[in-house]
């Protein structure tokens, strides 16, 4: 296997999600290998393209989502946030890293907020999701909704769902106690435009008026 | 990510079984790491066993002894108050780990077993002797500020990268284990080990063996005690370099005390000779900088790390400081 010396060891997500599912709809074609990144080189070395159709297999998965309950077939490897995003239509949920770094695709599994880009579908079973779509009821924003708003709380908008369901987190956990303690406990939520000083005025606000979040 | 089987198991020896069976299967706790990596082809299992159902969550108060289990949640063992009460060191390290969103998905045992975060490690387009030995360090002479200024080898110098195990180095905590062949335990002291000809290992567990919890004995360091994190960023970031110090003073003379040092080594790096120098001296800021120059003996950096041969000894100055009232 040709190893690039290159020095840009610190690209992220270089590698195109939908590069790798033309190449596994293909994996037959051994010529592809010379353009497939390393790990799909690994797999063919280690014959596992030949045990492919095994893990393909989907799993039978039943979860509530947004009050919903869902009798859906995933493959393992489909994240929550892809499963809520492509599958399910449901795109109030961002995709920013894809890889923990950012917060975009913070939902609540269980009431407890996580992030959806690195939870497996499959480990939900029997579990509730809520998203940024199912926080409010019906055409009532949520406190926390009206308080971004309200407060100027975002501008590009894209970290913005992420966002505002830590925000109902931080709230529940106790950690909403003080502008120190919101900042420290939304630092897994980036923001690119630099939001931050109104994001903590919505959230404090919120926690002030005392409504059950 | 390469598709994989998908397994869930319900008790700690189907779950030592289902990986045996299977040579090329990882336990599945938070994923928070092991799908991270997965995504960057870096760890590429043909298997997942979901180890989420285990009965291994509870924290409780075992003969003196605090015990944990192994898928206790960072956030619920930072927040817990036997935790608090008993080892107030161990919550504050875990709350400078990563983010709430991640510590409410992240175990106890998956944040032992977590990877290096060395950027070279984490590109399959790179040489690194620890990911695929024999292929070389890339961070020996490549971009290494983040790399290790103690026990390293030229096989790696990469750090360990966990929060919470510093501090449960510092306080003597032990591993409790199940694997193919029975129960052991390993001091947390020796359960990381450091790169020399091996660094594909991490720590001393052999293939099948499964943590089921963690204990830490009752300490006089419930008064005294800090964990200081240097980091780019003010949250939210790996440490450049960590300090957990816990020490019991009687009137201004220090009884017993413990350090321990991350971001500087393979492992946890506890400081035993900066600990014997300072017991029964007085806490005061001259004996701490003493310390922290026996501290940093052996220590040396390859080029972009070298701050850290200063930053270190401050570090611990300043945490010795805080955790003593002098700050
Ligand atoms: C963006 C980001 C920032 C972070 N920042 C920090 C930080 O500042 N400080 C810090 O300390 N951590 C940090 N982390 C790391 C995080 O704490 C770890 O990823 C987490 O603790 C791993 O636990 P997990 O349960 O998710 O493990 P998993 O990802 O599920 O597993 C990790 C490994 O452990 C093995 N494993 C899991 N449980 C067991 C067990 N019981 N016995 C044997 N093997 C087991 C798995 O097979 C796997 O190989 C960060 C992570 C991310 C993504
Ligand atoms: S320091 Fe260790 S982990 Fe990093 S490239 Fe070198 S061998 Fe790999
Ligand atoms: S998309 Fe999940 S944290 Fe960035
Ligand atoms: S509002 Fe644009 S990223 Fe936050």
């Amino acid at each position: 296997m040709a190893r690039k010396k290159s020095p840009n060891h610190q690209q992220e997500g270089q590698q195109p999600e939908e590069g790798r599912r033309n190449f596994l709809k293909q994996s037959t074609l051994l010529t592809a290998l010379a353009v497939t990144p390393p790990s799909l080189l690994k797999a063919a070395e280690l014959r596992w393209d030949e045990k492919a159709a095994s893990y393909f297999e989907k799993v039978p998965l039943a979860l509530e989502i947004n009050g919903k309950a869902q009798q859906l077939s995933v493959e393992p490897r489909v994240t929550l946030l892809d499963l809520l995003r492509e599958h399910l239509a449901q795109t109030g949920t961002k995709k920013g890293c894809d890889h923990g770094q950012c917060g975009a695709c913070t939902v609540h599994v269980d009431g407890k907020r996580v992030l959806s880009c690195l939870s497996l579908a499959v480990t939900l079973e029997g579990k509730k999701v809520t998203t940024i779509e199912g926080l409010s009821t019906g055409d009532q924003l949520h406190p926390m909704q009206e308080a971004f708003i309200k407060h100027d709380g975002f501008q590009c908008g894209y970290c913005t769902p992420g966002q505002i369901m830590s925000g109902v987190g931080c709230i529940r956990e106790g950690h909403a106690n003080s502008e120190e303690e919101i900042r420290e406990y939304m630092s897994g939520n980036i923001c690119r435009c630099g939001a931050y000083p109104n994001i903590v005025k919505a959230i404090a606000e919120v926690k002030k008026g005392g409504q059950k979040v | 990510m390469i598709n994989f089987g998908y397994t869930r198991v319900t008790t700690p020896k189907a779950a030592v079984e289902a990986l045996v069976k299977n040579s090329n299967a990882q336990w599945l706790a938070g994923g928070t790491n092991l799908v991270d990596l997965m995504k960057k082809g870096v760890i590429v299992p043909q298997n997942l066993i979901d180890i989420n159902n285990l009965p291994l969550k509870e924290i409780k108060k075992d003969n003196g002894k605090l015990h944990i289990g192994a898928l206790a949640l960072n956030s619920d063992v930072a927040e817990n108050d036997l935790v608090r009460q008993q080892q107030p060191l161990l919550s504050l390290a875990l709350q400078a780990g990563a983010s709430q969103q991640i510590r409410n998905m992240a175990t106890i045992g998956g944040n032992m077993m977590q990877r290096t975060r060395c950027s070279y490690f984490y590109n399959p387009d790179m040489p690194c002797n620890k990911r695929e030995p024999g292929t070389g360090c890339g961070a020996l002479k490549g971009f290494n500020r983040m790399h290790a200024i103690f026990g390293t080898s030229e096989k790696c110098i990469a750090v360990h990268p966990s929060d919470m195990c510093i501090a449960l180095v510092a306080l003597d905590a032990t591993v409790l284990i199940t694997g193919p062949k029975g129960e052991r335990r390993i001091s947390f002291q020796n359960f990381h080990r450091l790169p020399g000809d091996a660094p594909q290992r991490d720590n001393t567990l052999e293939r099948g063996e499964l943590i089921t919890g963690i204990e830490i004995p009752d300490n006089a360091f419930k008064d005294h005690f800090h964990y200081l994190k240097i980091r780019d960023r003010t949250s939210y970031a790996f440490a450049l370099v960590s300090v957990a110090a816990a020490v019991s003073l009687q009137g201004d003379t220090i009884q017993d005390v413990r350090l321990a040092m991350g971001g500087v080594a393979h492992k946890p790096w506890r400081l035993v000779e900066a600990e014997n120098f300072l017991k029964g001296k007085s806490a005061s800021e001259a004996n701490f900088r003493q310390a922290a120059a026996v501290a940093m003996k052996g220590a040396q950096g390859f080029g972009h790390n070298n701050f850290k041969l200063k930053l270190a000894p401050n570090t611990l100055v300043e945490a010795l400081k805080t955790a003593t009232g002098k700050a």
